[in-house]
């Protein structure tokens, strides 16, 4: 089995690397292929809320490491999909209870037993985003279409590089088309151009992401909202399926109503 | 300001933001490693030395940084020009 391992990574906070580490994992796992997703974050650990597993937890990443359970014991497996596994971070220590080597070790105890691992870095350049990253072949750097977040994104990307990952592709995420379209937010080629990496997808500004994060389960389970159908796209393209890029619309799939209040409300 | 005018201004504070940011990461990007800096200064000795004759324990190589831009000012101490500048073999002519 030849296992890729991705971080899904930022530079910046609150930029929805989490929600796409769990959007991806599901929507993988729905494709059928096995998937364990990390939650990288010590001490400020959120993947499992919003996978939706919080409740299941046991044994964590910190206790893997540490040797206080096996790596099988401490993966929560999530029920609702077939094949998709948890394995949450600590929440009561710090990131200095990991060190790269064991971030190494650990994932590479699960090389060859499952077709994907995805790591949710927590933000910042510093020994978290290191953990995380150390391990990884891929990654994923998601930016929101801001000044800040394009320039954290810039040197994440720059430090990926220099640790010599092979693939490195973006993510622009809560993309509103409406404030492009009146010239008041960058649109999708400048911030790919700025940054000069492969664009893997556009994921809109959805309402519906907040609601699936209240609730615990992500788009990707099966709703169709625009963010669900981004990350799906997302998915295909990690799988090597070409799916054109198209440039997505917060309002698509709303009634004409809500279309002709959007188009007032500027 | 009207509900017309509303409707149809466009803004432009996208553009404000990439030119903004392309200036702040020109900045941000010149901030290069001391070891790329002395890769950069052997690859330049060795093209200029095809050429010239250079006096390597002067040369300066430096990133200056102005208001708007980032320069790469370099001040190369020149010995002897090359008589022979026609044998010089280069990715753009291989002596053939």
């Amino acid at each position: 089995m030849n296992t890729r391992i991705i971080v899904v990574t930022s530079g910046k906070g609150g930029v929805g690397k989490t929600t796409v580490t769990a959007n991806v994992s599901v929507a993988l796992a729905k494709e059928g292929y096995s998937v364990v997703a990390i939650d990288a974050d010590i001490g400020l650990r959120n993947l499992d809320v919003v996978m939706g597993l919080e409740n299941r937890i046991v044994y964590n990443l910190v206790d893997v490491v540490e040797g206080s359970c096996r790596l099988e014991q401490a993966l929560v497996r999530d029920k609702r999909v077939n094949n998709l596994y948890l394995l949450p971070a600590a929440q009561t220590r710090t990131k200095d209870a990991v060190s790269p080597e064991q971030m190494v070790e650990l994932c590479e105890a699960l090389r060859d037993s499952y077709d994907f691992v995805l790591i949710d870095s927590p933000a910042g350049i510093e020994g978290g985003f290191k953990n995380a990253a150390v391990a990884a072949d891929e990654a994923l750097v998601v930016a929101t279409p801001e000044v800040s977040s394009v320039r954290d994104a810039d040197r994440i990307i720059g430090l990926l590089e220099s640790e010599g990952k092979k693939s490195i592709s973006l993510i622009v995420n809560r993309y509103r088309s409406s404030m492009v379209k009146k010239g008041n937010m960058l649109d999708v080629s400048d911030v790919s151009e700025i940054l000069a990496v492969k664009l893997l997808g556009v994921v809109p500004e959805d309402e519906a992401v907040v609601v699936s994060t209240n609730k615990g389960e992500p788009l990707s389970m099966g709703y169709s909202s625009p963010a669900a159908k981004a990350f799906r796209d997302i998915c295909h393209r990690i799988l090597g399926k070409d799916i054109p890029l198209k440039y997505p619309d917060e309002n698509e799939g709303k009634g004409i109503w809500e279309g002709i209040k959007s188009l007032f409300r500027l | 300001m009207g509900f017309l005018s509303r409707f149809f201004k466009v803004g432009d504070s996208k553009k404000k933001a990439k030119e903004r940011l392309q200036l702040v990461l020109i900045h941000d990007r010149a901030d290069i490693s001391a070891g790329m800096m002395e890769m950069l200064r052997k690859d330049i000795i060795e093209v200029i030395s095809r050429y010239m004759e250079i006096d390597e324990s002067q040369i300066e190589l430096e990133l200056e940084k102005e208001n708007k831009s980032v320069a790469l000012v370099a001040n190369i101490p020149i010995v002897k020009v090359k008589r022979n500048y026609r044998n010089i073999k280069t990715s753009f002519n291989k002596g053939e």
